[in-house]
């Protein structure tokens, strides 16, 4: 049965069976790439998107579930990949590999959202959920601060 | 006899120089914007990605349009290491390019042409050896490119060619004050058929560098914050099915029985296979092909060598093998005469430590898209692999076809930490197998549970170490035995067998402590017969082996009452650059102040010629066994920085990862079957469990050695170290989990 929900203010209609995963509607069907496949448990945060403006595992959520809500990826996070922390992102250069950022950006995103101003220790304790092997945190803590100065 | 392997480099006797330059020459010429897969500064991963992009017909390594572009082929693939940014640099600067007008073309795969001199001229990104083995050779090509320009220049205006000089992209006739742009030059040039020889002298000094120590944006960045770079797990192509394998958990085991009804039943489910090694299925999407791979049932044959292995009970047959001196290992570091020495000793010392597989776990689970011909006589593929010529070279043996008949689309990788360099290149075979089956594109995706279960791991080794002291407590006899799986004649048994003259350097590299001044050592090697698979993992046997020797020196420390930093600056004192190095990681963490609560711990490593010292801060909860690392400073020396910033983040990279490995970061097997799943339970370092990194770089004036990996092997020991300094326990078993380090409180 098809499902109707909005992605990066786009509607689109999907028809797979319930139950499949957000995620790969995204990746194959959407071609939103950006968003990644890391686990498939909810445990390393590569495919983090926004649910009603909500950080959510896409590995995780049943195609049924953002019925009708509306759903952000990492394209869709700026029209011009100029968002605060992607350009904090490169600023301190933070990715390596990459593959994690998505993610991480979606997530970072998110706390700043509802939490302007977090503390250091707010930051690491949200974006805990994320893991890049990569052990680009250090440079995540700096950006997402030098986004919140520079905004 | 022990070859000095110097961690992968060629034998002695075969430069540099003659891989590259010898096989390559020069070639230069002009291209027309467009007609090579251009990694542009401005959209550089949709560019990287898999385009149809021709190799131009002839494969130069730069190549300068007459609007001024300047093409510059980079044969590192990107893993996040920055070489594919690195390598051009490195070009450009002798080339006195305009970095702006630069274009990075990845090097289409050709050994001849593109093949790292440090890896006996395979194209081939690992060992923190990009930089490091072309370096030379890349300048020498853009000399050559500037000196061809050069000589045009001065043809055309009939001056002689020693008054011409260079600014970026452009040549100046200073006297007449004419000017010619690289662009210009390329419309009227003339290519000699042989390249001009250049002479080192000739090269600029580094206070002349423009580019090298500047810290160009990396060419991939852009991309990896908008969601438009590509991974091969990115890629689409009409047509397209998908692939998952079942593959048996056991190396070498083929399926006995397979019950596929149930997978079959599965929606969109197009084809069951049976392959050598497993059980292959193709389906209409990823949900479906996943679904069916969890649904086949399969019961294997136990031929295999692995089948019975169980990694608790192994390694203490391990530590048995390493510490029965009766069987001699493998040479790998022999200097002088360690065992009269050893009997001569007035103390000998002895101590035992042990480490468990490890796991890459890349963050792009393994995957790759094939798509062969209907008539099965060639293909394409879309992978991120750190060689490109062994991908293309395994699936043409794969398919029984010419490697000309194999189109490879590389990618970014999503990490890649040794694991995507197997000579077999499995993961990429895997998607051939299944696309041949059903003459459609397969994108084969290992699921993360795959990936773990299917891992090749870092072996796992039991080390056995002796010293032997003299009456002044001087260390005069050195032994280093260390039982552990076999790795590189499994890794890749055509250099193993090749240029490494059957010498286990993924496994043994590290064992040797050439720095230190010790007069007679001896390390070796009890290679294990077991079946289990393995691999080179980031820092190879540097982890498992400087652990030894770095924990062991702090036992000799704490024997002879000396600090242990104290003992290491005596022990280096033929090597001013390693003290230097010692000091500066002993001055940055302020090592003599005490931290109530707190303690600190030291190692240093010379790993290839990188010098790095390293000072962990924890505390320890002795109830739970808990250790926490508070702050972690590392000074590092890897002569010129290319790219300065880069290294300071390789080496935050390297620690991270060197504190998974010491902390929590381990594969247990039984019955022959990987126990681990996913992360869950192989954990990984998180935000919150890594320290305050404090890295100082320290450029000296040598030539540039690897920095992708340097500080992974300093974490073990030297949290070890100050775990000993805070409760006299001695960590010797990595990861240090809990119950490990409550054992040890509790000795």
């Amino acid at each position: 049965m098809a499902v109707d929900f909005r992605v990066n203010g786009r509607p689109v209609s999907v028809d797979v069976p319930n139950g499949t995963r957000l995620l790969w509607v995204l990746r194959e069907r959407l071609q939103l790439t950006g968003t990644k496949y890391g686990c498939g448990v909810a445990q390393c945060g590569a495919c983090m998107v926004h649910v009603d403006g909500q950080p959510t595992f896409s590995c995780q959520a049943p195609i049924e579930m953002v019925r009708g809500r509306s759903v952000t990826t990492i394209e869709g996070l700026s029209p011009d990949s100029r968002h605060p922390l992607q350009r904090a992102w490169l600023a301190e250069r933070v990715p390596q590999c990459g593959y994690c950022q998505s993610g991480q950006i979606m997530n970072a995103a998110a706390l700043l959202a509802r939490n302007p101003r977090p503390t250091r220790a707010e930051i690491i304790e949200h974006m805990s959920v994320n893991i890049c092997r990569c052990g680009t945190y250090q440079r995540i803590v700096r950006a997402i601060e030098r986004a919140v100065k520079e905004g | 006899m022990t070859i000095r392997v110097d961690d992968d480099r060629p034998p002695a006797g075969v430069t540099r120089r003659e891989f590259m330059v010898g096989a390559a020459g020069l070639t230069f010429g002009v291209l027309l914007p467009g007609c090579a897969r251009v990694a542009t500064m401005d959209s550089p991963s949709a560019a990287l990605a898999t385009t149809a992009g021709n190799a131009p017909a002839f494969s130069p390594w730069v190549s300068i349009a007459t609007d001024g572009t300047i093409f510059i082929q980079s044969p590192a693939v990107e893993m996040g290491q920055g070489s594919l940014t690195a390598l051009p640099v490195i070009l450009a600067e002798e080339l006195d390019a305009d970095w702006s007008k630069v274009r990075i073309v990845p090097a289409p795969p050709d050994d001849k042409l593109y093949g790292n001199p440090g890896f006996g001229g395979v194209m081939y990104t690992a060992g923190s050896n990009a930089v490091r083995s072309y370096f030379q050779p890349l300048r020498i090509f853009g000399a050559q490119v500037r000196r061809v320009l050069l000589d045009n220049a001065a043809r055309r205006w009939g001056v002689p060619v020693g008054e011409l000089t260079t600014e970026a992209s452009v040549v100046v006739h200073a006297k007449s004050g004419r000017r010619l742009s690289y662009g210009e030059i390329a419309a009227f040039a003339e290519i000699p058929a042989k390249a001009p020889e250049i002479k080192p002298e000739e090269l600029k000094k580094p206070s002349e560098f423009r580019l090298i120590g500047q810290d160009v944006m990396r060419v991939d960045l852009p991309g990896k914050v908008n969601g438009t770079a590509r991974y091969s797990i990115d890629v689409q192509v009409p047509g397209m099915l998908y692939g998952a394998i079942l593959r048996s958990p056991v190396e070498d085991s083929a399926p006995a029985q397979i019950d596929d009804a149930a997978a079959r039943a599965i929606p969109g489910v197009q084809r069951i296979v049976r392959l050598p090694f497993g059980v292959g299925v193709i389906a209409e999407t990823p949900w479906a092909a996943f679904a069916a791979k969890d649904a086949v049932k399969v019961t294997w044959d136990r031929r295999a060598p692995g089948w019975g292995f169980d990694s608790d009970q192994a390694i203490a047959r391990y530590a048995a093998a390493a510490r029965n001196l009766e069987t001699a290992g493998k040479p790998w570091d022999k200097v002088g005469d360690a065992a009269g020495a050893m009997e001569k000793a007035a103390t000998v010392m002895e101590a035992e430590y042990r480490c468990d597989y490890a796991y890459h776990a890349q963050m792009e689970p393994l995957n790759s898209l094939a798509a062969v011909s209907p008539a099965g006589d060639s293909c394409e593929i879309w992978v991120g692999s750190q060689s490109q010529t062994m991908a293309v070279t395994a699936v043409a043996k794969a398919l029984g076809v010419a490697t000309d008949k194999v189109r490879l689309h590389d990618t970014l990788l999503g990490g890649g930490f040794g694991r995507r360099g197997h000579r077999d290149e499995e993961f990429v075979v895997d998607s051939v197998l299944l696309s041949k089956e059903v003459r459609r594109p397969v994108k084969l995706m290992w699921t993360r549970e795959d990936d773990v279960k299917n891992g090749r791991f870092r072996p796992m080794s039991a080390h056995f170490l002796r010293a032997g002291l003299d009456a002044s407590g001087r260390i005069v006899a050195w032994q280093h035995r260390v039982a552990c799986d076999w790795v590189t004649p499994y890794m890749d048994p055509v250099r193993y067998k090749g240029i490494l003259r059957e010498n286990d350097v993924i496994a043994i590299a590290g064992s040797e402590i050439r720095t230190y001044d010790i007069p007679n050592r001896l390390a070796e090697q009890l290679g294990q017969d077991t079946g289990i698979r393995t691999s080179p993992l980031r820092g190879i046997g540097f982890v498992a082996n400087k652990f030894a020797t770095e924990a062991f020196l702090d036992e000799i420390a704490q024997r002879r009452g000396v600090d242990p930093v104290e003992l290491r600056l005596e022990l280096l004192k033929n090597t001013p650059r390693a003290q230097a190095i010692v000091r500066a990681a002993v001055e940055m963490s302020d090592y003599r102040r005490p931290r109530p609560g707190r303690s600190l711990g030291f190692a240093f490593v010379d790993y290839s010629n990188t010098m790095v010292a390293g000072v962990a801060e924890v505390s320890v909860d002795r109830q739970s066994g808990a250790i926490r690392l508070h702050n972690f400073w590392c000074a590092i020396d890897p002569g010129i920085a290319v790219q300065p910033d880069n290294v300071i983040a390789q080496t935050e990279s390297s620690i991270v990862y060197g504190v998974g490995l010491a902390l929590t970061e381990r594969i247990s097997l039984k019955d022959g079957i990987v126990q681990q799943s996913n992360f869950y339970d192989y954990v990984v370092p998180r935000m919150r469990d890594v320290p305050e990194m404090h890295v100082k770089l320290i450029q000296t004036p040598n030539p540039p050695t690897g920095v992708g990996q340097m500080a992974t092997p300093l974490i073990a020991p030297a949290v070890a170290s100050a775990v000993h300094g805070a409760t006299r326990a001695r960590l010797r078993h990595t990861p240090f989990i809990p119950e490990r380090v409550r054992a040890a409180l509790s000795a």
